[in-house]
């Protein structure tokens, strides 16, 4: 290409391409975006300090946090634990496990969050909730009566579950089939060469998937407010319908869940790449 | 539990009838009948994709055959009282692409079986390990990760996983086929020596140097079928059959 003579590089890569990074100049490779939503922030934060409205609206509406921050951990949870049980499930060698396992994935992906979240919390918990209670009742003495945030939190955990049944399986699917022979070779249990062997490869295609599954989970508590759940945009909403500051309260809504999914991307970004570096050589 | 065929066969490994169908329409494995005695190292030669892999694994139900009978070390395989675990555990088995666990390092690759099915403590499975691990030459390398190793290495460490559950046969599929030419014999050397102790052994590979060296029969398979068994030198110096010699003919010059 070049005419001139490159000079001992300790880089593995060809002259050509070594060329063309290094003629880029740092304002093409520099996160502008980074810098532009830190400035946006910035700036926000500055508003809800110094002007009395946006102050007021922060007073009204930061203590949905906890509410949020419960739920989106109780539904990330529980989603946890439906979507390994269906992923694995629909690995299984039996028929009856493997159809119901695919038929909760199909069916809940098929339906929007919103009508969902009523039909489980306005039709489905009333009327099953005589039945259910005097069974428990008859059989263990105990009644429950699920709060109108549970309702919605399952419901999350229950749509999430759908997603993260995918997600367990395609990673359990990544692990090499010579890994599962190798473990039963040995004499190891199905389960065990499941758990000692194959999940904790798994894991590796498993979490980043799941980091973003949580992020999403914290956005869509915000449906939790359709049902009067006061978290953030609850009362984000009764701010806003309360004192006509509609920009402010929306304003400190966004606020609150921008630090919070962008500190969570971050963290995210660092541990995925904290496992990367580790896998480095791996064959 | 696992129980015993009622014949009172004195071979390690026996297969009778066994076939072995994928999909209804691929014959992988036709009627194959094989004895293999106790201490007997049995070598499987024979083209690609003639079923010696399948065959292989039909004697640790990694394929569950369509038809026949194996037996090893006096349990019915297909007999469903028998506990596969049980016998596995008994039947190393050594792969092509060694297969080791890359999460685990080297020594608890060897242990984690050891303490979950022999339910050894901890510091006697890493007794054996280390024993196992001098035995294939490469103590050293106890506390390393599977991809901090040559190729070479990584298969030794395969061996002595399977070794250290103190099995009555060894299983082989091309052990050495993945692997550069100079870490070939480091590999051979430890099977030679294997043999030479007495192991139970089959093992499928295109090294005829170790089939020479090591071999009481050899097998030689084509589309499925043993076309041929017998002594290593005896089919080298005269095949009987047209088949054989013609394989022959293509990889020994
Ligand atoms: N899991 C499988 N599904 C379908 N066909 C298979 C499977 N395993 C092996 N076969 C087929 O069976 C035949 C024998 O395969 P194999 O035993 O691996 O041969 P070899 O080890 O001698 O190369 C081949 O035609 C192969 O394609
Ligand atoms: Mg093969």
């Amino acid at each position: 290409m070049g005419g001139e003579v490159a000079t001992k590089s300790t880089r593995h890569q060809t002259e050509g391409a070594a060329r063309v990074r290094d003629e880029k100049p740092w304002w093409d490779t520099f996160p502008w975006w980074g810098a532009f939503i830190a400035a946006v922030l910035a700036w926000m934060a500055v508003q809800i300090i110094t002007q009395d409205d946006y102050a007021l609206a922060w007073e009204r509406i930061i203590p949905g946090l906890s509410l949020t921050l419960v739920a989106t951990i109780e539904a990330f949870a529980i989603a946890l634990l439906l979507g390994l049980t269906a992923g694995m499930g629909q690995l299984s060698r039996n028929v009856v496990i493997r159809n119901i396992a695919r038929t909760y994935v199909e069916f809940i992906r098929g339906i929007p969050m919103l009508p969902l979240i009523f039909t489980v919390a306005l039709i489905i918990v009333p009327e099953t909730s005589d039945y259910v209670n005097q069974r428990l009742d008859a059989w263990f003495g105990v009644t429950y009566k699920l709060s109108f945030q549970m309702r919605a939190t399952v419901t999350l955990a229950l749509i999430y579950g759908a997603y993260m049944a995918e997600i367990f399986r395609g990673g359990i699917q990544s692990v090499p089939p010579g890994q599962t022979e190798a473990g039963r070779s040995l004499g190891l249990t199905r389960r065990q060469t499941m758990r000692s062997v194959v999940l904790p490869q798994a894991m590796r295609a498993i979490i980043p998937p799941l980091g973003n599954d949580f992020i999403a989970i914290l956005k869509d508590t915000s449906l939790l407010s359709v049902l009067g759940v006061l978290e953030i945009t609850q009362r984000g909403r009764q701010f806003s319908a309360s004192t006509f500051k509609f920009r402010e309260g929306y304003f400190v809504v966004s606020f609150i869940y921008l630090c919070l999914t962008l500190g969570l991307s971050i963290l995210l970004g660092v541990l995925e790449r904290r496992m990367t570096r580790d896998r480095k050589g791996e064959r | 539990m696992a129980t015993y065929a009622d014949s009172g066969t004195t071979s390690m490994i026996s297969l009778r009838g066994v076939s072995k169908t994928f999909d209804k329409t691929i014959h992988a494995v036709v009627d194959v009948d094989l004895e293999v005695a106790e201490g007997e190292v049995v070598v499987i030669v024979g083209p690609s994709g003639s079923g010696k892999s399948t065959v292989l694994r039909c004697i640790n139900l990694l394929e569950v055959p369509t038809e026949g009978f194996v037996t090893v070390d006096g349990f019915e395989l297909l007999n469903p009282r028998t506990d596969i675990d049980h016998v596995r555990a008994e039947v190393g088995m050594v792969f092509q692409q060694f297969n080791l666990f890359p999460h685990l390092t080297v020594l608890e690759n060897i242990t984690l079986a050891q303490r979950k099915v022999r339910g050894r403590s901890r510091s006697e499975a890493i007794e054996v390990a280390v024993r196992q691990l001098t035995r294939v030459g490469i103590p050293e390398k106890a506390d390393a990760f599977p991809r901090q190793l040559s190729g070479g290495q990584q298969q030794r460490v395969a061996i002595a996983r399977s070794l250290a559950m103190d099995p009555k046969v060894m299983l082989f599929d091309e052990p050495t086929s993945a692997l550069d030419p100079e870490m070939v014999k480091e590999v051979l050397d430890v099977m030679l020596e294997l043999a030479s102790e007495g192991m139970t052994m089959v093992v499928v590979t295109h090294e005829m140097g170790f089939a020479k060296a090591a071999a009481d029969r050899l097998a030689f398979i084509d589309e499925g079928e043993i076309v041929e068994v017998g002594p290593p030198e005896e089919i080298f110096a005269n095949p009987r059959h047209e088949r054989t010699r013609a394989f022959f003919d293509k990889i020994l010059y």
